[in-house]
């Protein structure tokens, strides 16, 4: 009875391990694959990278990536080929130029007039009470 | 009134009103790099005669309206009647890009809700359909006499659109 169960186990964990392993040929492609799909979103789900995303598009992209890289193309050049056709918006890290430059500038714009509001408003504050103290 | 209650007020102002502005864009309708560019080569089957190959170059010389449509595409049947009305117009030729769809699926589709296209594209694995940039069925392109695309529209035509934007704009293209 022992040997039994222990082969169930053995087949068992056998064919798992099979199941898990997908066929990659190449990790080191596979990895840069993967790097450039993290940096790309997926037009479908938009708020999702191309790598978290299962949707029709994005496993085709993905293809395509994998043979862009395997036709020998560097990253900046896939990532080329997809703003040449879907625009800045593919990357998670657009571009700074003239239309983004709010988008960049704009967290530390508002966070530079909350930091003077706020030292304005203490400074007022402590007005009254230096005047009432003299 | 005191002058400081006005603050949270205008502050309330000006929160709606971005807020109101941001209801009324599509995050869906992004800015196509295609727009000004020469649109993309192709060599591909025709939907209804595989052996017969439609290239770019094919519609040099005219204005085209590029339509992708799939028989899996929910929306596709919703824009069918305003596409169809456009065909017959025939402002210009409305050629189909049948997009990740198999071909007898595609054929029956046609045959069930009828078909506006001069003539279809078969992009079986959806490649053509990467090099303009495709991400949400149905999209419609129009392309100028030289070949440069000019107007592109994610998601469905409506008779409004039509009217306002494509036909206009291809009657101004055929002047040219």
């Amino acid at each position: 009875m022992r040997s039994f169960v222990f082969i169930i186990y053995v087949v068992l964990t056998l064919s798992s391990a099979f199941a898990a392993s997908p066929v990659v040929e190449d990790p080191v492609l596979e990895k840069r694959v993967m790097a450039l799909a993290e940096e790309l979103r997926c037009l479908v789900c938009q708020n999702q990278t191309l790598a978290d995303s299962h949707a029709a598009l994005a496993v085709d992209l993905k293809n395509r990536i994998r043979e862009l890289l395997r036709e020998g193309k560097t990253e900046r050049e896939v990532l080329d080929f997809m703003v040449q056709r879907y625009g800045d918006f593919v990357l998670y890290r657009p571009p700074l130029r003239g239309a983004t430059a709010l988008l960049w500038a704009g967290p530390f714009i508002l966070l530079a007039l909350g930091v003077g509001g706020l030292i304005l408003w203490l400074r007022r504050r402590q007005t009254p009470d230096a005047e009432g103290a003299s | 009134m005191n002058r400081r209650a006005l603050l949270p007020l205008a502050l309330f102002g000006v929160t709606a009103a971005l807020l109101g502005v941001g209801l009324t864009l599509d995050p869906r309708e992004l800015p196509s790099p295609l727009i000004g560019r020469s649109a993309p080569a192709f060599d591909l089957p025709a939907l209804d005669a595989p052996q017969k190959r439609i290239a770019v170059g094919d519609f040099a010389g005219q204005v085209w309206i590029l339509n992708v449509w799939a028989s899996w595409c929910i929306s596709c049947r919703e824009e069918h009647a305003a596409l169809t009305a456009l065909a017959r117009t025939g402002a210009a030729p409305v050629i189909g890009l049948n997009y990740k769809d198999e071909r007898s699926q595609a054929l029956a589709w046609l045959g069930r809700f009828g078909d506006p296209y001069a003539l279809s594209l078969h992009d079986r694995d959806g490649r053509l359909g990467m090099d303009y940039g495709v991400y949400g069925v149905p999209e419609t392109f129009i392309i100028d006499k030289k070949g440069v695309i000019r107007y592109k529209r994610v998601g469905i035509l409506t008779p409004e659109i039509v009217r306002d934007r494509i036909l206009p704009l291809v009657k101004e293209l055929q002047r040219a």
